[in-house]
This record gives C-alpha cells, structure tokens and sequence, in this order.
C-alpha cells in the first residue's frame, strides 16, 4: 500500500527555508507562542535555545505538523505546508523521547519511512545509516534491547536515513554521556554538512546550542529574545534574559549621567560606569549595564592611572571555588549585587582567599548595555487566558478583527 | 510471546527466584491439591463415562469398557451442530472484534485526555454484567419475538412476512453471542490500549506514514496481544455455548449447538458416554485450534 499523498522515491537535494510567518499558539487556558516570526535559510544550523515551557517545543511541533497553529502560516522552501498533513511535509523529526517502534527491530525501526515512501533499497540505505551511528550490529535486535543512548542513535538514524529538507532535532543528545554526546555533535555537524540539509535544533543545553549552532535563537515566553551567531550573542546580549540564560552576567542598574559621542556614564549607586553607545541598547534614563564574569580581573589594591577601564571597589571576597582551569569568585560590594569573576589559573601564587579585599576591573568594551525596563513589573506575558482580563483583551482584538474586515 | 525474545536476559535473575526450597513445594500444596480434586478428577471421570457402553441387562444404566466407537458415533451424527457451532463461534468473535475494538480504542485513546468520561466508558461497558446474562438473553428474545416491537416495525414494512420473528434464526443467535461477548472483547484490547504510547502515532505520522497506515504498521500490532485475550475469551465460550442458541433463548431446533446436543445427552437423553464424548472432542478441539492461533500469533506476520 502506498500513499500517494506522501512524496514519493528520491531524497530532497539540499535543505530548505524554513519560514515562520506570524505564529500564534494557544492551548486551553494558555497562549505558548505569540506572534512568532522566524526564517532559517537552507542548509544552516539553527539551534532554539530556551527553559522548559518557552514553546520552543511546541514552535518544533507546529513544523513537524504534529500541531496545529492557531494563526499563522508556515513555509518550508517557499511552500505553505500549514495546512498539511504531518506525513506530507518534507521533515523528519529526532523525538526527544526516541518514540522507537518498540515491536520491529531495529533496521525495521529505520527503514520504516523510506519504505512509506516506496524507496526500492530501503534495506540497504538502512544499513548505511546505522554504520553511521555505529549501531550495525545491532541492526536485528529490539529497541528495549538497547541502552538509552543507544536508543537515541537509532532515532537520529531513523530521521536522518530520509534525508528530509529539514530535520527537527528536539533534544536529541540528552541521554548521551559526554564523550558519546561530543562524538554524536561531530557526526551531526558532519552529516548536515555533507548534505547540506537544514537543521532545526531545539535544546536547553546552552553549551550544546553554541557549539553546534550557526545560529541561535534564545527563545523566552513565547517569543524570540535575541538571534544571531552564538558568539555574537554571548558577547554582545541584548537582554537580562540572554546575558543570564547564556553563559553568566554581571548586572548592574542606574542611571545614565553624562553622554558622549562613542559612550556614555552610567552612575551606579555612587560609582561610575562607562558604556560603549554602540553596545547598548538603551541610552537615557534608568539602565542595565552588564560585564561578564570572565572579563572582569581583579586587584590587590585599587589599581591607579588605568585608563579605558571600569573600576569598582573595595569589595570582599565572600565565595571561592576552585575548578581546575579557572576559579570561581563571588564578591560583595557595598550597595551592590555580588559580583561573579571567573580568573584562569595561570600561576599558583595569585589565588586569593575567602576574606581578602578586592577592586575589580574590567575593559570598557566589554561593557554592555540591555534593553530592559528598570523597575518595570516583571510582567508575565502568558497570564492564563481564562483570566478575565485576558479575555476581555482577546475579544477586544477579535472585535478589531472584525471591524478592520468589514 | 512477544517478549520471549528477552527469556535469555533475564534468566541470571531467575535462577535465583528458582531456586528449590522445600517451602514453596509446601505452599504450592493447596493449588495442588485444588486441581487435583475440581479438574484432573472430572476430566479422568469424563474420559471413562465417554468410553463406557450400555449395560446388558438395565436399561439406561452404562458400565465401564473401552467402547471407543462412542466417539465415531458422536461425530456421525452430531457433525453438523458441531460445525455450526465452530460458524457461529467464528462470525461473533468477528463481529465482536469489529464492535469492540473501535469501542476500545474510543475509550483507551480518543477518551483518554477526559478520565472522567473514560472512566464512565469503561462502567458502560462492564454495566451488564451486573444484570444476569440470562435475564438479559430472554429480553432479546422479547425484543425479537413475533409480537416484539422489533419484527412489528420490521414486518410492517415488509422485510419480515406475516407470522416470522428474527428470534429462533441464524441472526438471533449470532446476535446474541456477540451481544453477551462484547466486554470479554473490549476488555483486554482497552487493557492493551490505554497504556499505548500515543507519541509512536506522531513517529508514524512523522516518518511519512498516513493515519491509515500508522494504524495498520503501528497501533494494531502493538495491541496484537489484546485481540489475541479478546478473540479467545470470545471463540472459547462462544463454541461451547448452550444458552443463546437454545430454544428457550434466542435459538430454534435449526440453529442447535454443540452445547445445546451435549446438554441434551447428559440432561434429557441421558446418554451419558455420547455428552462426555463430544465434550472431550470438543474440548480437544478448541485446544488445538488455540494451540495453532497463538503459535502463529507468535509471529510478527499475524497482522
């Protein structure tokens, strides 16, 4: 039996677009994504990183087609596919639960879509794709008769054997110890590359997302904070959430003094800070300025006649831990947050201890300045929609709906 | 069966749980002990009735021989009832299966996100048991019968002629089988169902597989072991049953049964050796066609 609604022989030559329109996702009683526009040009590697519960789960179910968005379009090589059904869209999917078929073996496990789509070597390109995985071997066994990794092999096996325009990879390394984890991120970056297939990755795991991303997205509450290169976004983040969701910041808050032509001075709370304008988002008023911790050095004593460098101080160290490379040092300032400072252990000597007195330092280009409202209530966007105001704000938009349309 | 591929593994815990203890041979005494009296000791006294031949001298009154010719007899001249009965069997577990495994599946997956309504499904289907299947039976009959609101509206408009009743056919009975088997049916496929994981429906839909197909790749051999409990809590009593094709039921002397034929011999003939003969038959029978269904069901190419 065959369908002919399922594209039939042949393997998808190079990846595709993939292109988010206006998204919008709403379940009974709460809203997982809002608005959402996103494009991932053909054969790049594109990682959604985020907490649990920001959607970026669920934005990987809309493409797969296992959801339905509630408005929205969705294009996959300049195709609207929104419509579709799951088994019609050129996309295979890496389930983070493997979702193994546990009554075939494993080569039946891996054969099962080429066999869908009528491809006459099933048994064959099978094979080759668990030679990729280096489970071959295993190829007649049970998936309840493999370990957990194992497993998770044969599931990217099972996806990638399709050779779809765009595969959806939703945590798929979780399981993996680290050298299996390591090799399997090389295997995938090999295998997108050599293919050229488009890659959709999903992951809480920011250390994963950066190292295999070309780019990515931090996603919080529905919505995409910050997109671009994982180096970019690490070094220049734009919001609190980015610079403390990827990798560790240093925030500090106050008020903006004086404004030159390439910067400007923030004072917080008695000390003052210099900012880059072109690495802030926000220049007037109340702000957030950040350094991370492994930019910032620390002092004995109050380092005189430096120039182009914030200084603060003095502070106590409250924190320290040891961790080979580097050390771990919490400080406390007067009327400030505790500073977190990462030093590489370079020489023995200079370790400090629990107690000492410090001035931290840090290079005014490595100060950046985020788009966060101080003091603005934390609002929660996804306030359950059952909410009445809520609701009073949807079916005020429903009626505007309404109107424009008349 | 499925998992008989695993025996290998898990024999290292095994032979510790196997190990002989004269504790579990003493606690094994009562089962032992049970089956002797209530199976092993009717099953010999049923192999000897069968094989005993009339006495010479009292009329209706058998003793014990090695008359093996029972046997034949009872085939020559109870063949088509137990032929009947094998048909009749047959067509309710297949009706049963088709009602009852879109009944399961309703209430093990569809209903599954509303336990409340799940639940409620799942009294609906057990509710009969609560009211004797004989109560229940005669009621069919009531609703069948000539004078029945059933073969009024449906001699009025002249499907049934003047005077017929759809009790006492072919369709009665078999309606009332499969009536009174539904819930051995949809019981083991719900059971089998409910702890299916819906996840491997989105793998197939996934990996181009349409809903159709899915179902046939996926869901159905996943819930084999349940249709194989259900057909066979349904085939076994089914055949053997005496109740639906009865002529007090919902049967006539057209549609008599092997149970019905055994049930005559032991209570109104009193031709003890032909009952006990056609009941080991019978019961030799079924053994071997279920020995043969579940070897084959062994297999993954069942469905």
């Amino acid at each position: 039996m065959s369908n002919n609604d399922v594209p039939q022989g042949g393997f998808a030559e190079a990846g595709a677009d993939l292109e988010l329109v206006g998204i919008t996702k709403r379940f009974p009683g709460f809203t997982a994504i809002e608005d959402l526009n996103l494009t991932i040009p053909a054969g790049s590697f594109f990682a959604l990183l985020g907490p649990s519960g920001c959607g970026k789960t669920t934005t990987l179910r809309l493409v797969a087609g296992l959801e339905e968005p509630t408005e929205g379009r969705i294009l996959i090589g300049g195709k609207d596919v929104t419509s579709t059904k799951a088994y019609q869209r050129p996309v295979n999917t890496v389930f983070q639960s493997y979702a193994l078929f546990p009554h075939m073996t494993i080569l039946e496990n891996v054969s099962f879509g080429l066999k869908r789509r009528g491809i006459k070597n099933a048994d064959v390109l099978a094979h080759e794709a668990l030679q990729l995985v280096e489970l071959d071997h295993l190829a007649g066994r049970k998936p309840a008769q493999l370990s957990g990794g194992q497993q998770q092999r044969v599931a990217l096996a099972r996806a990638v054997v399709n050779r779809p325009a765009l595969l959806l990879l939703d945590e798929p390394l979780g399981a993996l110890d680290l050298k299996l984890r390591r090799q399997m991120q090389i295997e995938l970056k090999d295998i997108q590359s050599e293919v050229g297939l488009t890659f959709l990755h999903v992951t809480h795991d920011q250390e994963e997302a950066m190292t295999m991303a070309d780019t990515v997205a931090v996603m919080n509450k529905g919505q995409i904070e910050q997109m671009g290169a994982p180096q970019e976004l690490y070094e220049l983040p734009r919001t609190a959430f980015v610079a403390t969701f990827l990798g560790q910041s240093n925030l500090f808050t106050g008020t903006v003094v004086t404004t030159g032509s390439r910067s400007f001075v923030v004072d917080i709370s008695g000390v003052k800070m210099e900012v880059p304008t072109e690495r802030a988002q926000r220049h007037s008023g109340h702000v957030t300025i950040g350094v991370r911790p492994e930019k910032v050095n620390l002092h004995d004593s109050e380092p005189t006649g430096v120039s182009g460098r914030n200084v603060i101080g003095p502070g106590r160290i409250t924190d320290v831990s040891f961790s080979g490379v580097s050390t771990q040092y919490e400080v406390t300032l007067p009327g400030q947050a505790p500073v977190t400072v990462f030093a590489q252990n370079t020489s023995i000597s200079t370790l400090h201890r629990d107690g000492d007195e410090v001035w931290l330092s840090w290079q005014i280009d490595h100060t950046f300045g985020l788009a966060d409202e101080v003091d603005a209530a934390p609002e929660s966007r996804f306030q359950a929609d059952l909410d009445t105001s809520m609701i009073a704000v949807q079916r005020r938009r429903k009626l505007e709906a309404e109107l424009e349309e008349a | 069966m499925a998992f008989t591929a695993f025996a290998g593994q898990s024999q290292a815990s095994d032979t510790v749980a196997r190990r002989k203890s004269p504790i579990a041979l003493f606690l094994l005494l009562p089962g032992v002990f049970y089956l002797v009296l209530f199976f092993v000791t009717p099953l010999l006294s049923l192999v000897i009735t069968s094989l005993q031949e009339p006495d010479p001298v009292l009329f209706g009154q058998f003793q014990n021989a090695f008359n093996w010719q029972n046997y034949v007899t009872v085939i020559e001249t109870y063949w088509q009832q137990s032929l009947r009965s094998i048909g009749y069997a047959s067509l309710a577990t297949l009706f049963a299966l088709l009602i009852g495994y879109p009944l399961a599946y309703f209430i093990g997956i569809t209903l599954r996100p509303y336990p409340l309504l799940q639940a409620l499904g799942l009294v609906l289907v057990i509710a009969p048991f609560f009211i004797s299947f004989l109560l229940r039976t005669l009621a069919w009959k009531q609703i069948f019968a000539t004078e029945g609101p059933l073969a009024g509206v449906l001699s009025s408009v002249g499907i049934l002629g003047p005077g017929e009743a759809i009790s006492g056919t072919t369709f009665s009975v078999i309606f009332g089988l499969t009536y009174n088997f539904i819930p051995f049916m949809v019981l083991p496929i719900y059971a089998t169902l409910v702890s299916f994981d819906l996840r491997l429906i989105e793998a197939g839909n996934d990996l181009y597989g349409s809903s159709a197909t899915t179902f046939r790749t996926v869901t159905l051999p996943l819930s084999a072991t349940g249709v194989l409990s259900g057909t066979l809590l349904t085939f076994i009593p089914a055949t053997g049953d005496y109740i639906n094709a009865s002529r007090e039921f919902l049967g006539s002397a057209d549609t008599t049964m092997v149970g019905n034929v055994i049930e005559t011999n032991f209570l109104v003939l009193q031709n003890f050796p032909a009952a006990a003969a056609l009941s080991l038959l019978l019961m030799a029978f079924i053994l071997v066609l279920v020995g043969l269904y579940v070897k084959r069901s062994g297999t993954e190419d069942l469905l």
